[in-house]
């Protein structure tokens, strides 16, 4: 019930403030009878609409897992957010072993599978894509590339 | 004939070495994403199009590929569905009613059997259809005016927003962040941004594969370690596997008429394949009646389901093809590989590409072969690929995720809105609302507005000129009927519910 009551709440806010922000958007000189501004207006106006009637009638709870599994995802949330900005000067390699190894440690709980399964997946599938694939990955760190 | 004419034709780029080694590849790797838990169709193509973009195939031979895998995963589903009572996706959900007590029997080798039979009568039934109808349906696609298109996109949403979810109202929440999505970015007309909120990044709109992979992939991720893997429940042992004939030819007027619901339902836009495995075996089960045992392992309640499931794989290709609107989640999926392909699928693909749709017909009869092949005397090999575990599994597709989609820009900030859409699909799944009018939305809003554009300058901005053609008010009247139906039949057609041991 309150899941879906601050869920439809924030449904039709945020549609509200597409809707405003729509009402912002430049028109040419070469408008046609449409123009730019109608279909997100009318998109955001539906979906206010439904936020109202969801948070009007709910649906039952979810099971929303426990505070400690939340700090799980928590973390896995921040792990894979500093993998994006990692893998570019980083090179693919070392990012992804530790990236993987978390993840893995995450599901199961065991450090040397997890581990193991972080070096493997980041060496066995940089050897795909690289030589099965021939995708341009770069292995190391930039620096050392000199 | 033509069709034999255009068949030949088909056949002459299916058959070139190349063009097979790729449908053979493609059916294995499908069959093994099918396989896996919590790896279906849409989330295992999903990943796979940002690297088969990387590759540099041509059109014809990615869409051949991925085309492979997307019916190996529709077969491979029913693995892990009869062996370990997890449905890959949504379709095999019904599979598992029937499959995992036969299992329990000790007759997971006959349901192994019998469901790959069934799979590829429904697939290859459904093959036929798609030849026969297809051009058919392109004829009358050629009438479609930008009135009868913004219906028909109207009617996608509506169809999969009734049907597909339990409410209404958080389908329409769904269609419209996809739809709001697809507006971000510069407007064709004006060539203006709009919606950017001044991030240089969002000047481009957001990538649909960024979002495909974030809400169907990285989501799935978010799952597991919600879970902690516990899901993985240890299954049935596959001793020997022999053919039950007698069974198999018993179940034949099963098959075939779950062929037939399959493939209609798969051609109705927006329903798909989990409406085809339903109502395939809902049918079959009020036909059996009380006698017919349906829930305690019988081989009909794991024939139809299959038959049911592959044909929609095949129907929901029809409209994809013929108007570009897909069928279900993994047919949308397959509209962005399009999409990145830059072919436009549509009446005119059928006279301007005629290489492209033939190939692919001709392609998707030899992959059924193969994957008869496969699914049958070589089920054992995939069962095997069922014991890796999630621990290895899911970091590894997270890793293929990033790296398809880091292939297509080098950007960074594309990784970051994949991992944000990852956040909202799980968010959003807990809340029951459903993920793929999201990915619908992101994909057809610059079409819808489009013709809705389009329509309005021929009208000169009369809004009447919407309901002025009789295709379109059909498309009009079934869009409402088909969203607001489902919430008076809901009672009625009660979706049976996953047994659990």
């Amino acid at each position: 019930m309150v899941s879906d009551r601050i869920f439809g709440a924030v449904v039709t806010l945020v549609s509200l403030a597409y809707v405003a922000s729509a009402t912002q958007i430049q028109t040419s000189f070469l408008a046609d009878p449409v123009g730019p501004r109608t279909f997100p207006i009318l998109v955001g106006s539906i979906a206010a609409f439904c936020g109202i009637l969801v948070a009007l009638r709910p649906d039952e709870d979810p099971e929303w897992p426990a505070l400690q599994t939340l700090g799980a995802l928590a973390i896995a949330v921040a792990v894979l957010v500093g993998y994006a900005y990692a893998l570019k000067p980083l090179g693919f390699l070392l990012p992804t072993a530790i990236t993987a190894a978390i993840l893995s440690y995450q599901i199961s709980p065991r450090i040397g599978p997890a581990a193991i399964a972080g070096v493997g997946l980041s060496v066995g599938l940089f050897a795909i894509f690289k030589f099965a694939l021939g995708l341009g990955l770069v292995a190391l760190p930039a620096v050392m590339h000199g | 004939m033509d069709l034999f004419a255009n068949l030949a034709t088909g056949f002459g780029i299916a058959l070139s070495p190349f063009t097979l080694m790729l449908a053979v590849f493609g059916c294995f790797i499908g069959t093994i994403i099918g396989a896996l838990p919590g790896l279906g169709p849409s989330n295992g193509v999903a990943i796979l199009i940002p690297l088969t973009f990387s590759m540099g195939l041509d059109a014809t031979s990615a869409l051949v590929l991925m085309t492979a895998v997307y019916y190996g995963a529709m077969y491979g589903g029913r693995i892990s569905s009869i062996l370990l009572n997890i449905p890959g996706d949504e379709p095999a959900l019904m599979t598992t009613l029937d499959g995992y007590p036969m299992a329990k029997a000790g007759r997971a080798g006959d349901a192994l059997v019998i469901s790959g039979v069934a799979s590829f009568t429904g697939a290859f039934l459904s093959t036929i259809g798609l030849m026969l109808l297809a051009p058919m349906l392109a004829q009358v696609a050629f009438k479609f005016g930008p009135a009868e298109y913004f219906a028909l996109y109207l009617l996608a949403f509506a169809t999969l927003g009734g049907i597909a979810s339990n409410n209404q109202a958080k389908a329409a929440i769904a269609s419209c962040i996809g739809l709001g999505i697809a507006m971000i970015g510069v407007d064709n007309n004006s060539g203006l941004p709009r919606l950017s909120f001044g991030n240089m990044h969002l000047f481009d709109g957001i990538d649909f594969l960024v979002a495909i992979v974030g809400l169907f992939a990285i989501a799935e991720v978010f799952f597991f370690i919600e879970s902690h893997g516990k899901n993985t429940s240890i299954g049935v042992k596959l001793d020997k596997v022999t053919v039950p004939w007698k069974e198999i030819w018993s179940t034949k007027m099963t098959q075939l008429r779950g062929s037939v619901i399959g493939f209609i339902a798969g051609i109705l836009p927006g329903a798909g394949a989990s409406l085809g495995s339903f109502l395939a075996y809902m049918t079959e089960k009020s036909v059996a009646g009380e006698e017919g045992k349906f829930g305690t392992g019988v081989a009909r309640g794991v024939a139809a389901p299959e038959a049911g499931n592959n044909a929609a794989a095949g129907g929901a290709l029809v409209p994809m093809l013929t108007l570009g609107v897909p069928g279900s989640g993994t047919t949308a999926v397959l509209l962005a590989l399009l999409m990145t392909l830059n072919i436009t699928p549509g009446p005119t693909l059928f006279t301007e590409r005629p290489e492209v749709v033939w190939g692919l017909i001709a392609s998707l009869l030899i992959a059924n072969f193969v994957l008869l092949l496969m699914n049958v005397p070589m089920v054992k090999i995939f069962v095997k690929i069922l014991s890796v575990p999630p621990w290895i599994l899911l970091p590894g597709v997270t890793m293929v995720s990033f790296v398809g989609i880091y292939s297509l820009s080098g950007s960074y900030f594309d990784l970051l809105l994949m991992v944000g859409f990852g956040v909202l699909g799980w968010i959003l799944r807990k809340l029951d609302v459903p993920t793929v009018p999201i990915i619908l939305g992101i994909l057809l809003g610059g079409h819808m507005e489009d013709s809705l554009r389009r329509a309005m300058v021929l009208s000169d901005g009369d809004w009447t000129y919407l309901f002025s053609s009789g295709i379109a008010i059909t498309l009009w009247v079934v869009a409402v009927l088909g969203f607001v139906a489902p919430m008076f039949l809901r009672n009625v057609l009660k979706k049976p519910q996953r047994i659990t041991d």
